[in-house]
């Protein structure tokens, strides 16, 4: 029976059309829908699932943010995780937290938790940085499953499928370890409702990385968030005929 | 006063000098992933010497590859059953022990399932911030990438004494041959590691053109149906000797397998040209084809979002349409 770490970041929704600051120094997030990342929510589902199969005994999620941030906590909560930790950094120091800094954090909750296992989504949708697992795996010096598309339990740890370039890749780790998700390793459940009221009286820690020992001070500086470039609108070409005339012209077909 | 002028002025020179940057090739144990010539170009970027290291079980055709590229002035082997399969729990070590020995200013590696795996690894170990899938390479310290599924640009400046990078293939040339580096080994050390252990690859086959470089790509997605209807797109793909890829849509429903999805979560792809059939174009495919020189859309739905990327768009029945344009090239 293990004990598993969940991340879960609060990024702005997947479905959202995101607009750039007018100082160009970052996207707007006040007054736009949040929610949990989507690839959080796939590791929330396993860790519960391990938890159903009787492989894990406890889950703890863990999110790192501002107070709002304790939005997705709640979620994961309702999904079936059993209590929180609220990591709390809000503001400037937030805008340039960066995966380093996460993995830091998580390592530490790791060791203080005891835990057996970290399940992590494979990139948050707003930095897309795809990193916060592996950096993990480092600073526990714990081996790393990433891009996760299958997870089994084996008496000697793990065997993980892999999703890599050419297809996919079966590896064995030992426990403890890292795992990060990809999107094929499961489908999330919705909370139901009284699973959303339970989740309400589930205990969340508020922690700050000082408390950790944890140092924020920023990796980098923004020099700019601009719009990428626009596309020009193309035309609406009346048949099969007038396309390949086009690619003609434009010699693609010879 | 004047010799202080100078000196500072010779440590800054010195610093320039000093910049060296390692590049850690991928490959499959018999040839070099075309994404390593990328990275070397990105490398020349930063400017300073390029060394290639090349880690694996088997890795002397590669390493002789790896001398070749243009602008690589030194390549290290490492050739042990440790790196089978590529384990960043055992590359790693060799990657700090290469940087150990010879200060590297930047650390470089492809954007691919490997480096995504294996820089942030390095990274931490070297307590550094790791930068993802960089675009564009301002100057030494200074990285453009893409964030929010590529619908805003990031410019920023890193700031550690250790830059370790991975770049966006698309965005940089590849370095062409005709280089002659040397070839030494790699520091010894104890590699193995039992963290991890490789036990297999099921990699997809094809005859058709890799997808992240290939010139033609068509893609199909939920609009197909079912994955049999794909063979309308391998048909009229064969005419163009084309790649094929997929929406997460077609992923998902168990068209065509994963290692073909293209956007955000899947891969970058930038092709000459792209043609996407019943694709609607959500934002996150959008992320991994918008770069496409020429983009052709043909589905019904002529409100669907990929019409306004589309250079080219043609509003009619994919299973008319498709096959009479196969049927008329």
């Amino acid at each position: 029976m293990s004990r598993v770490l969940v991340g879960v970041k609060r990024v702005i929704d997947y479905a959202v059309k995101i607009r750039v600051k007018p100082d160009k120094l970052g996207v707007v997030t006040e007054g736009v829908k949040h929610s949990m990342n989507p690839f959080d929510e796939i590791a929330v589902e396993e860790a519960v699932k391990m938890k159903e199969k009787k492989i894990a005994s406890e889950i703890i999620a863990v999110s790192v943010g501002p107070a709002q941030s304790q939005e997705v906590i709640r979620t994961a909560l309702a999904m079936g995780v059993d209590r929180g930790i609220h990591v709390e950094v809000s503001g400037a120091d937030y805008e340039l937290l960066q995966p380093i800094h996460v993995s830091k954090i998580l390592a530490k909750l790791a060791q203080e938790e005891k835990v057996d296992l970290v399940i992590l989504g494979k990139q948050a949708i707003d930095d897309d940085a795809n990193q916060t697992a592996q950096m993990t795996a480092a600073q526990l010096d714990w081996p790393q499953a990433t891009f996760a598309s299958k997870v089994e339990k084996t008496d000697a740890g793990l065997t993980v499928v892999r999703e890599i370039d050419g297809g996919l890749e079966t590896i064995k780790c030992k426990v403890p370890a890292v795992i990060s998700a990809d999107l094929r390793l499961n489908t999330p459940r919705y909370a139901t409702l009284p699973n959303i009221m339970k989740a309400k009286k589930k205990p969340i820690k508020k922690v700050t990385p000082k408390d950790l020992g944890v140092d924020t001070a920023p990796r980098i500086e923004v020099i700019s968030v601009e719009d990428p470039p626009v596309r020009q609108a193309g035309a609406i070409l009346p048949d099969v005929d007038t396309l390949i005339g086009k690619l003609k012209e434009g010699g693609h077909i010879k | 006063m004047l010799s202080r002028c100078s000196r500072a002025f010779t440590t800054a020179h010195q610093f320039r000098r000093l910049q060296s940057t390692l590049v850690i090739a991928e490959h499959n144990d018999k040839t070099l992933t075309p994404i390593t010539g990328n990275a070397v170009s990105a490398a020349q970027q930063l400017g300073g010497d390029v060394t290639v290291l090349v880690a694996g079980a088997q890795c002397g055709a590669a390493a002789e590859s790896a001398a070749k590229l243009t602008g690589v002035a030194r390549v290290l082997v490492a050739e042990n059953e440790a790196f089978k399969g590529l384990v960043p729990e055992a590359i790693t070590p060799l990657v700090l022990a290469a940087q150990n020995q010879f200060k590297f200013s930047h650390i470089v590696a492809g954007a691919s399932a490997f480096g995504k795996s294996l820089a942030p690894r390095i990274a931490a170990k070297l307590d550094v911030s790791p930068i993802s899938e960089v675009i564009a390479i301002r100057s030494a310290d200074t990285f453009v990438r893409t964030i929010y599924a590529g619908n805003a640009i990031l410019t920023f400046k890193a700031k550690d004494p250790v830059k370790v990078i991975t770049i966006r293939s698309t965005n940089f040339p590849p370095a062409p041959e005709g280089g002659s580096a040397g070839v030494e080994k790699a520091p010894d050390g104890d590699y193995k590691t039992d963290l991890t252990t490789f036990v297999s690859q099921e990699l997809t086959k094809s005859d058709r053109p890799e997808l992240t470089s290939a010139k033609i790509i068509i893609s199909g997605g939920r609009g197909l149906k079912s994955g049999d209807n794909f063979k309308l797109l391998y048909d009229l793909a064969d005419k163009f000797g084309a790649a094929v890829g997929a929406s997460r849509a077609a992923v998902d429903a168990g068209y065509v397998p994963n290692d073909l999805q293209i956007g955000q979560t899947g891969k970058i792809v930038a092709p000459e040209l792209y043609i996407a059939v019943g694709i609607s174009g959500a934002i996150q495919h959008l992320a991994g084809m918008k770069d496409s020189k020429t983009i052709v859309a043909i589905n019904k739905d002529p409100e669907a979002p990929i019409f306004q990327v589309a250079d080219y768009g043609l509003v009619a029945d994919l299973f008319k349409a498709v096959p009479e344009m196969t049927g008329k090239l």
